[in-house]
């Protein structure tokens, strides 16, 4: 394991974090390339796939994220929010005392010690070795145990019958699903479809990078200027971090 | 391989039984329709599919799954590359989908009395024959493709 985010680096990361709220110069952002491996090699742990996404810059109301993730995925509601999947969700926070109100994008967190993987008992729900967090549907059986112990409640079951699926997410009855970081397109030397819509749309609230490489974008804005876990408490070393909380 | 020539016979055998009076030139054989056009190809030798190729598709799975291996060179056997070639509309321009005995998967499988869940998730036709509503995010992209093309067009 050579994960470069280890544990005295996080305790480091969360003490800055309670310093104070750290505000980010414009035009931190630039240019996302993501480096990654020739297409017929197998992933591995010299590269964490990692995202960082600043808070401030996160527009209250946009939904661009998440409705991109939907399409992406071809991911339909059946009209039940309660149960219908979300790989990721907008969620506001208000402080009680000042009233100040932020607005951020929860997803699966890709921890580095991941819950969901500790408690599944077929192996289904696994971290392949570029830190991305993954359910291998292929032998989940739908017990839902990772959905309880999931802390960031990012996982969903499906409950119905789902045809005409994107190849970008096979889905059907009775497995649980999440967050994939987006395989996909990372595999191909893409960026995650929320991070792409987010830019596209002038916010770049959303940075996705190889936390392992010292010289990519998110290492040096994570360098610079920080990036809190939330629930930093529960050791997982979440790949997703935020600014701004 | 011999076991599942063995289990194969068997089934042969018992649809032999179960029509004594027919020879196995009669049993009737599931039509599969093959691509057609210059030059197309299976991945592999056609007998070698016949046969084995489920071990090909279980072992591309777990590359892709676990490895992250998505390379789309002609040695790959990704499933949705299997469903892209072999999953054509009929005669009446109908695609067929995996409930329909036409449908390349299931004719033999049928045929064989075996049962799989791949397309409980896996899209069973090719992506241009599944209609999509048109989702405001694509709408918005589209619209910025035409007006990114008349800028160029403004600019010259
Ligand atoms: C419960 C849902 C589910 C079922 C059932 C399922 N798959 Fe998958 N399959 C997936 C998911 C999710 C992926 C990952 C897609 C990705 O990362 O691009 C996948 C990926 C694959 C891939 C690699 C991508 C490709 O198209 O080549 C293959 C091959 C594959 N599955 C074969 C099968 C076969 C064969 C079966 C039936 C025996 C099957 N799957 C059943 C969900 C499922
Ligand atoms: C480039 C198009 C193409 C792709 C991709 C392809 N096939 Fe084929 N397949 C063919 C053609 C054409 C034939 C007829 C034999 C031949 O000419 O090779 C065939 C024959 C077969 C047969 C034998 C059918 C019979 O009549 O008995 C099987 C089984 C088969 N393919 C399975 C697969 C599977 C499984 C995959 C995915 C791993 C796949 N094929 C991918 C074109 C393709
Ligand atoms: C030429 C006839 C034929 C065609 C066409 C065919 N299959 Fe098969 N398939 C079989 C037979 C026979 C078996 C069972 C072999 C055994 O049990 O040993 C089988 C088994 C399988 C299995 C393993 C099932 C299990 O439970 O172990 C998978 C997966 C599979 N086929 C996928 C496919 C897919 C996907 C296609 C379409 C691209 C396809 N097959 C097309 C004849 C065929």
């Amino acid at each position: 394991m050579s994960d470069q985010i280890n544990d005295s680096r996080r305790s480091f990361l969360s003490k800055a974090a309670i310093a104070g709220s750290i505000t980010i110069a414009p035009g931190v952002f630039l240019h996302q390339t993501a480096h990654a491996k020739p297409d017929d090699q197998a992933v591995s742990n010299d590269t964490r796939w990692g995202m960082l996404i600043d808070t401030d810059k996160c527009a209250k109301g946009c939904t661009g994220c998440v409705d991109a993730c939907n399409n992406e995925h071809g991911l339909t509601g059946f009209g039940r929010p309660e149960t219908d999947t979300q790989y990721i969700r907008k969620v506001s926070l208000v402080e009680k005392q000042t009233g100040h109100e932020i607005s951020l994008p929860l997803m699966c967190q890709h921890c580095e010690n991941p819950p969901c993987v500790d408690v599944c008992p077929t192996g289904a729900s696994f971290k392949r070795e570029d830190g991305i967090v993954l359910v291998d549907k292929h032998i989940c059986i739908g017990c839902r145990y990772c959905m309880m112990a999931c802390p960031y409640k990012a996982r969903s079951f499906v409950h119905e019958n789902i045809e005409d699926q994107t190849l970008s997410a096979p889905r059907g009855k009775g497995t649980v699903e999440s967050c994939t970081m987006c395989t996909h397109r990372v595999d191909k030397d893409g960026i995650p479809a929320c991070v792409e819509a987010c830019t596209e749309d002038d916010h770049n609230a959303m940075l996705f990078g190889d936390l392992n490489d010292p010289d990519s974008e998110i290492s040096k804005e994570l360098k610079k200027h920080g990036g809190k876990q939330i629930r930093a408490d529960l050791q997982l070393n979440t790949g997703v971090r935020y600014q701004g909380l | 391989m011999t076991k599942r020539f063995l289990r194969i016979s068997l089934i042969f055998t018992g649809l032999i039984m179960l029509f004594p009076a027919q020879g196995i030139a009669d049993t009737p054989f599931p039509s599969i329709h093959e691509p057609e056009g210059e030059g197309v190809k299976c991945v592999k030798d056609e007998d070698e599919m016949r046969r084995n190729h489920m071990n090909y598709i279980l072992h591309q799975r777990d590359k892709t799954m676990r490895e992250g291996v998505r390379a789309e060179s002609d040695s790959s056997y990704s499933l949705a590359k299997c469903i892209n070639c072999h999953v054509q509309p009929n005669d009446k321009g109908e695609v067929p989908t995996h409930d329909s005995k036409e449908h390349f998967c299931v004719a033999c499988h049928q045929y064989a009395s075996v049962q799989i869940d791949c397309f409980e998730c896996h899209a069973d036709r090719p992506q241009k024959y599944i209609k999509r509503d048109q989702s405001p995010r694509a709408l918005k992209q589209q619209l910025k493709e035409v007006l990114d093309a008349k800028d160029m067009g403004d600019a010259q």
